[in-house]
């Protein structure tokens, strides 16, 4: 297709236009390699040198810095230094407005969050809570929590740095004892609070160690909470037996330290390891030394604390050692506390301590174990499933209650895994089922004949007009019997089969008759309606017909008036038939029209099944040529007594079918007849009148000599 | 200073034959007008089109492509494309400058009566004897038709496309007109079969001919019969009809071997263009000027208006 470029004075083009293009012309192929060749504006072949050929030395020759090369004047490699290469920071295009306080990029000195504190930072915070706002979820600000970089500041790479560790105390120094803090943990988990006078007091008290009063320490540890879970069923706390301390044979194998303060050191076989420990793996003690490498000196020389010892000669203090203290005692209890557990062998829970008083038995209730019968053996079977009628009802009763069934209950035949449908219902409690009448165990024929009678007096077979299925053409009384069956079985007559047999006939032709007419009636049932639809019996007479047609649903009128009209050149609207026609899409796009009917998939004309014989039929014109359904019925049209219209004279002949016919179309059945005998009436040569009451408007023609 | 009106022009009849060509191929099945008149395209039994030029009545081009007759033509607004129909069943698109096939459509189960082009040549539009006229994309690389109209309950002799309408003739005897802008069918029963439809230029009417040897003019929006032109021999060949440029007549093939022209309004015969002795099988009016083309046999005759210059001679 030519394209003028130059038709429209106002453009200049510029360049190669590209070739138009256009869809149905074969497609070019690529140009192959030994074509694809660049040359210089005297067409000279273009070297490269190699540099899009390939090889070992390709793009060497001749490139810049090369001695055959160039090296252009302003050049300089930014191959070394590609990370100081800067061109330009956004901060480069600001002005002093976007740089103030209230710009883009304001110049201010914030700690970095490595760096930031744990206080509240009010200005994130409210950026928080203004994108909060605004998010999907309105509210928190869920998925930025959820994912959150894993961040420590450097207070605590710091702390790390000189030594900390996660779960130790950190902070100033607080003015407390070492063994105070034992004493406060215990007393803590009772829930007490150590008064400060009770502090100042048992600090004299206490085990003599000598503490000056200024002496302050580090603040408690804290142990982190651990989240690994529970997933044995082991007892809470259980540890089991640390093998490495078991095998190794350290000082906690078989080094049973009774007086250690240190409950923990027994703890070393269960799996703990104490702080001393410091050969992990390997074999140590104090049988095999610690080589000369070795930083740390293992505990080879057993070391006693003195606290294990007494300060006091003479041993024990003889009695509870309150000396007369009758006052409540409750913070002295952790002395006592503290022997017991010494005392005591086992393994004491962390954080636990053995109780001070004993439980009462009364309060508490401790039950002796149940009594046991003497043959009672601790093994459980199944009992096997039993018929009780085939045991004898001693061993049937003893079955019964044993499994805790009542005894009055009426045993069922089998179980409960014998009950027929009847029995289920009936302990269930239901309802009978309305089934058909035909059950299981009754007779075949009689299954049949109800099947039969139901087939035939159901809505489908009252449907049927006629009946095609003769099956006793050739004998017309047992036709007729047969035809009476049928009648009788569509009324719903149970005894249709009985009235409808001939009482002449003896009694076994009687029963064959009765068989054979069963039988036919199930062979040639009527078919249901819903699929009779779909074929249609042939060769019929016109009595029995398809009650439906598929027609456009436009309706044409009828051809013969069509014809008519032509004849008599009265074109327009009893020749024009209008109906609604779907253009497919892409042909309206190709005319540049729109799409009349944009929402219809449909193309076409559509079809809808009408009624063969209905109203529409006798329809001959349709008011007006719009794509509306033939309007509804109204083929009445009484021609007003007041007024005469022309088509009366016609009207007056055709009276008894009026309620059918409109009067134009009599009028042209009535023109027909005439037409055929005689030439067209005189009637034409009346000038056209319009009523404009009558809904049918006359059509409008010419009057050619 | 006003100028003074400029006479009426007297319509004018293409009255004078101005050339003879002899196509030379076997029998000349239609003969068309291309867009703007400047050239004649003949359709021939031997299974050829050929493009002449009017003024000269040079043979420009053969296109060579179909299996069978070649049996209607047309060509594109901007010349460079043309479509054309056979009794192979096919309709080819071609290119007018290279002489090749671009597409060979295929789906019509008979002859292919007539084709057309739409009026931004997007769309070939064919009529065939198997009852349904089809609509080819020849944007799209597709061979299937956009749509097939199957509402004709006999072949389809002819076919016309307006901006948004066509309108179709069929043996069954009706005229069916779908109005793409509208969406709607309308369905004129002329009772005969119908050979020849066209629209006019106005776009008020539409002409068609039928084998009762009658050409009506049917009002377009009511269907009613305007103008009823007789005299003429059309019983038994789908011959073709035509209105003036300007819609001021009604020209018509003849089996006789004339070609008659009568005035619209009146309907009286004006003239009587003796053709030949056998069937004038095809005509087609120039577009803008008074010259028109018919066909019969083998040879294509111009008619105009004015004074021929033919073998040296001036004659009237």
């Amino acid at each position: 297709m030519a394209s003028d470029s130059d038709s429209d004075g106002d453009f200049v083009t510029f360049g190669t236009p590209l070739e138009p293009l256009e869809e149905d012309e074969p497609l070019r192929k690529p140009v192959p390699l030994h074509e694809q060749t660049v040359k210089d504006e005297k067409g000279r072949y273009q070297r490269f040198h190699g540099a899009f050929t390939g090889g070992f030395s390709a793009g060497y020759f001749n490139t810049v810095g090369t001695k055959e090369g160039w090296t252009p004047a302003t050049f300089v490699s930014s191959r070394q230094q590609k990370a100081g290469r800067q061109n330009a920071r956004p901060e480069d295009f600001m002005d002093e407005e976007d740089l103030g306080d209230h710009g883009i990029a304001p110049r201010q000195i914030t700690t970095t969050a490595d760096f930031a504190s744990g206080r509240k930072d009010v200005i994130r915070d409210k950026a928080r809570a203004i994108t909060s706002l605004s998010a999907p979820i309105p509210g928190d600000t869920v998925l930025e929590d959820l994912v959150a970089p894993a961040r420590s500041s450097m207070g605590v790479e710091l702390l790390r740095k000189m030594g900390w560790k996660d779960g130790q105390g950190v902070g100033p120094r607080v003015k407390r004892r070492l063994c105070k803090q034992r004493a406060d943990s215990a007393t803590r988990a009772f829930g007490s609070a150590s008064p400060p006078n009770g502090s100042s007091e048992s600090q004299d008290e206490e085990d003599g160690e000598f503490l000056p009063e200024n002496l302050t320490f580090a603040p408690k540890d804290v142990t982190p909470i651990d989240f690994t879970p529970k997933v044995d069923l082991h007892g809470l706390g259980y540890r089991g037996l640390n093998p490495l301390a078991a095998l190794r044979g350290g000082p906690g194998a078989g080094h049973i330290n009774l007086f250690t303060m240190d409950s923990d050191r027994t703890n070393s076989l269960f799996g703990e390891d104490r702080k001393g420990q410091r050969r992990r793996g390997g074999v140590a003690g104090q049988g095999f030394g610690v080589g000369a490498m070795e930083d740390d000196d293992e505990d080879i020389y057993h070391r006693d604390i003195m606290s294990n010892y007494d300060t006091v000669l003479g041993g024990e203090e003889p009695g509870d050692g309150l000396y007369g203290w009758t006052a409540p005692q409750q913070y002295n209890r952790t002395k006592k506390d503290h022997s017991k557990d010494a005392a005591y062998l086992g393994k004491i829970l962390e954080g636990f301590t053995l109780a001070s008083d004993k439980l009462e038995t009364k309060t508490v209730g401790i039950f002796p174990p149940p009594n046991l019968p003497r043959d009672f053996r601790p093994v459980h079977y199944f009992r096997p499933v039993v018929d009780l009628s085939s045991v004898s009802p001693m061993v049937a009763q003893a079955l019964q209650t044993s499994r805790g069934h009542m005894a009055q209950e009426a045993p069922s035949k089998g179980g409960r895994h014998q009950l027929d449908s009847a029995q289920r219902r009936e302990l269930l409690g239901e309802a009978t089922l309305q089934g058909a009448d035909c059950s299981l165990f009754a007779p075949h024929a009689e299954q049949q004949q109800q099947e039969a009678l139901s087939v035939w007096s159901g809505p489908t077979a009252q449907a049927q007009t006629g009946q095609t299925f003769k099956p006793f053409e050739r004998t017309p009384h047992k036709q007729a019997r047969y035809d009476l069956y049928i009648d009788q079985l569509k009324q719903g007559d149970r005894d249709a089969l009985e009235l409808s047999l001939d009482p002449t006939m003896t009694e076994w032709e009687r029963g064959r008759e009765r068989d054979e007419f069963v039988r036919a009636a199930l062979l040639y049932k009527p078919s249901s309606s819903s699929l009779s639809c779909r074929f249609t019996r042939g060769k019929q007479d016109d009595g029995v017909e398809a009650d439906t047609v598929e027609v456009t649903r436009d309706q044409e009128n009828d051809v013969d008036d069509k014809q008519a009209a032509v004849k008599m050149k009265m074109f327009g609207k009893l020749t024009r038939d209008t109906f609604e026609w779907h253009p497919d899409n892409l042909l309206c796009k190709r005319f540049n029209i729109p799409d009349p009917y944009p929402g219809s998939g449909f193309v076409g004309m559509p079809k809808v099944k009408r009624d063969k014989f209905s109203v529409f039929n006798f329809l001959t014109v349709s008011e007006s040529p719009t794509a509306s359904a033939s309007p509804a019925p109204q083929g009445v049209k009484p021609s007003e007594p007041g007024k005469r219209s022309r088509w009366d004279v016609s009207g007056q002949a055709g009276d008894k079918e009026r309620k059918e016919k409109d009067p134009v179309s009599e009028f042209l059945s009535v023109a027909r007849i005439e037409a055929s005998g005689s030439g067209p009436e005189a009637s034409t040569t009346d000038g056209p009148t319009t009523d404009p009451t009558v809904e049918v408007l006359v059509p409008h023609y010419y009057i050619h000599h | 200073m006003s100028f003074p009106q400029p006479k009426p022009e007297v319509p004018q009849l293409p009255q004078n034959l101005l050339r003879t060509i002899d196509c030379q191929q076997g029998a000349v099945r239609a003969v068309r007008f291309n867009a703007d008149g400047n050239y004649l395209l003949s359709c021939g039994s031997d299974k050829s089109l050929k493009l002449w030029s009017v003024s000269r009545g040079t043979l420009l081009k053969t296109y060579s492509g179909h299996g069978y007759e070649v049996l209607d033509a047309d060509g594109s607004y901007d010349n460079s494309q043309l479509c054309s129909c056979s009794s192979d069943k096919t309709v080819i698109l071609w290119d007018v400058a290279t002489g090749q096939v671009t597409r060979k459509l295929r789906g019509h189960a008979g002859k292919v009566n007539c084709v057309q082009f739409n009026e931004e040549a997007t769309v070939i539009l064919s009529g065939s004897i198997d009852g349904t006229v089809r609509c080819w994309d020849t944007r799209s690389r597709k061979f299937d038709p956009i749509q097939i109209l199957d509402e004709a309950q006999d072949g389809v002799s002819s076919l016309k496309v307006s901006e948004h309408e066509l309108l179709t003739g069929s043996v069954d005897g009706r005229v069916r007109r779908y109005d793409l802008r509208m969406g709607q069918l309308h369905v004129d029963f002329i009772n005969s079969p119908i050979t020849c439809v066209c629209f006019s230029a106005d776009g008020q009417c539409t002409l068609t001919s039928s084998l009762d040897s009658t050409v009506r003019l049917l009002d377009k929006s009511t269907g009613e019969m305007l103008g009823e032109y007789t005299g003429h021999k059309m019983k038994g060949y789908k011959l073709d009809c035509c209105l003036s440029s300007k819609d001021t007549h009604v020209l018509s093939c003849s089996e006789d071997g004339h070609v008659y022209c009568w005035d619209l309004v009146e309907g009286s015969l004006m003239l009587k263009l003796p053709v030949g002795k056998a069937v004038v099988q095809s005509l087609s009016f120039h577009p803008s000027e008074t010259r028109l083309l018919t066909a019969m046999e083998g040879r294509v005759q111009v008619w105009g208006a004015d004074c021929t210059y033919e073998h040296g001679t001036w004659t009237k």
